[in-house]
């Protein structure tokens, strides 16, 4: 440990504002992104059973007015 | 060859014929430079030392007006379909239709730089490298720029999106040329310079017929 | 010789290997960030010069590296694109392309944040910051580029192009950037004016870089995926997936929603 205390390691020898902000937007932004991506993914997946869904609905009515006809 | 003769015709008689969309792009950059005197200061010192960077950027940004024009109409009317099919190696017609376009639209700005030279206060030898960095920095623009034109020919919008493309593209052409015109305003050799963007002309001239031939065949699907 | 690889270029085999791979690549990221960055923070020795401040070094530079790399690695994936006719590789050239952007902004961010106490100014002219910005502008052309097309096949050629186009400016971009610089004597202090880091400085840099590559290759194969969804929505095993994770979603959904209610 190179700090005496944990306050000193806050402190980061008069470059808290510098360190803390910097590492604090670089994890922030890494996590927006991969929190985005997945937020997409499932989405996404969502999306295509929402698809399907609709058509097999379209199928279905097509059949029934077949089959009424 | 009298086929690529027949296109480099072609091509300067429409733009012969298109004289607003010739010379539009020239007033623009006539227009920014105005600008800057108005804008930054009208002291002589000040517009000699600005001057280089103030002329190269006018002429990119004025180019990116002329550039949109290169493959657009022949994209419409369906003569660049034509071309692909024709069984012409595509790259050597674009390279073609890129030195026609240079000729309507750079040479000009090449006669309208003495006019530049004297509003932006430049010395003689100043001006003298202006005209080279210009003789071979332009074709370096006209040669990058119709491969980004090609990508965004089929477009709508493809206006902003070209300069968002091209812009930083140029940047190396733009550091060496003010650097040149910068190192003649101190009396200094810029052969340095010079070689510099005739590699990178060179380096254009091989590769990028071929990348522009790629980008009009991506364009036309 | 290449021949292992072609199965991967049909999208169900990629999507796969995304799926196989990914849980590694979130452990690695995770294991190797947190290792070098408390490493860096806490036990790494101060700079002499410096003081505390240089240990933003433990982000900005993996992050300036692979920015850089990321930009490489997508030009590299478009040329194997229009070579051999991949649809996979136009894709994960286009996955990789936001990821390099964030790594960029994280660089020139973190840069500026160190540039303040040691040049007084948040943003100097400097070579590296430069073309660092550079960098953010033809990662954002490239995306622009994609976006604006409809035809995402199409879309993944012309970015290709354009990706290309990019890389072989970068080193002419760097280089002219670099010597611009020196001529307008823009920043006195250099960052890197000692060649050789301490080992015990060195590793916690090496570790986040890994972590970093880690990182990247995870949300990768995340955004691969969802581009070959998003491509492949009308495929059999493409629905097959989605029924079978969404459907696990709302039971997860249902079983919170019943201990919520419970509670």
């Amino acid at each position: 440990m190179q700090f005496e205390s944990f306050t000193e390691f806050l402190n980061m020898g008069g470059y808290a504002f510098y360190v803390w902000l910097s590492f604090g937007v670089t994890f922030v932004a890494m996590a927006m992104i991969a929190i985005q991506s997945f937020i997409k993914h499932r989405n996404l997946m969502k999306q295509v059973v929402v698809e399907q869904e609709r058509k097999a609905r379209i199928k279905k009515a097509r059949l029934q007015q077949q089959g009424s006809m | 060859m009298s086929l690529y003769q027949g296109v480099f015709k072609r091509d300067m008689h429409i733009a012969f014929k298109q004289k607003a969309e010739l010379v539009q792009p020239l007033m623009f950059l006539l227009m920014v430079v105005t600008l800057f005197p108005l804008g930054v200061s009208p002291s002589p010192d000040t517009l000699q030392r600005i001057g280089p960077g103030v002329i190269w950027i006018a002429a990119i940004l004025s180019s990116l007006m002329a550039m949109e024009r290169l493959f657009r109409d022949d994209f419409q009317d369906g003569s660049l379909e034509q071309y692909v099919l024709s069984g012409m190696p595509l790259s050597a017609v674009s390279a073609v239709k890129v030195a026609a376009h240079w000729l309507v639209s750079f040479v000009p700005l090449l006669l309208l730089s003495p006019l530049l030279a004297m509003f932006l206060n430049l010395t003689v030898d100043m001006y003298i490298a202006l005209v080279l960095t210009l003789l071979l920095g332009t074709p370096l623009l006209s040669l990058i720029g119709a491969i980004a034109v090609g990508l965004t020919v089929g477009l709508q919008k493809g206006g902003v999106l070209l300069a968002l493309l091209l812009i930083p593209v140029f940047i190396p052409l733009l550091i060496f040329a003010t650097s040149a015109v910068d190192s003649a305003a101190l009396q200094l050799p810029y052969h340095a310079q010079l070689a510099i963007i005739a590699a990178m002309l060179l380096l254009a001239a091989a590769l990028a017929p071929f990348a522009i031939a790629y980008s009009l065949k991506v364009s036309q699907n | 010789m290449w021949k292992w690889l072609h199965p991967y270029a049909k999208t169900e085999r990629a999507y796969q290997l995304c799926s196989t791979l990914q849980p590694w690549f979130w452990v690695g990221a995770f294991v190797c960030l947190s290792v070098g960055t408390v490493w860096g923070l806490a036990f790494a020795p101060q700079d002499y010069q410096q003081g505390d401040s240089f240990r933003i070094i433990y982000i900005h530079v993996p992050s300036a590296i692979l920015s850089m790399g990321t930009y490489v690695a997508m030009a590299i994936a478009a040329l194997v694109g229009m070579v051999w006719q991949w649809r996979t590789a136009y894709m994960s050239m286009i996955a990789m392309a936001p990821i390099g952007a964030v790594m960029t902004f994280i660089a020139l961010f973190t840069g500026a944040a160190w540039g303040k106490p040691m040049w007084g100014a948040w943003w100097v002219w400097d070579a590296r910051l430069t073309s660092e910005l550079i960098l953010l502008f033809l990662y954002m052309g490239v995306i622009a580029l994609y976006g604006a097309f409809e035809d995402k096949q199409q879309a993944g050629k012309a970015a290709g192009v354009m990706a290309l186009v990019g890389v072989v400016n970068i080193p002419i971009i760097h280089y002219s950037v670099e010597w611009w610089n020196t001529l307008h004597q823009g920043a006195t202090i250099s960052k890197f004016d000692n060649p050789s880091i301490a080992p015990e400085m060195l590793w916690p840099l090496l570790i986040n870089l890994l972590g970093f590559a880690f990182f990247i290759g995870a949300v990768t194969t995340v955004r691969l995926r969802n581009e070959i969804v998003l491509r492949e929505m009308h495929r059999p095993w493409v629905q097959v997936l989605a029924t079978k994770q969404v459907s696990k979603q709302q039971s997860g959904d249902a079983i919170n929603a019943s201990v919520k209610e419970g509670s």
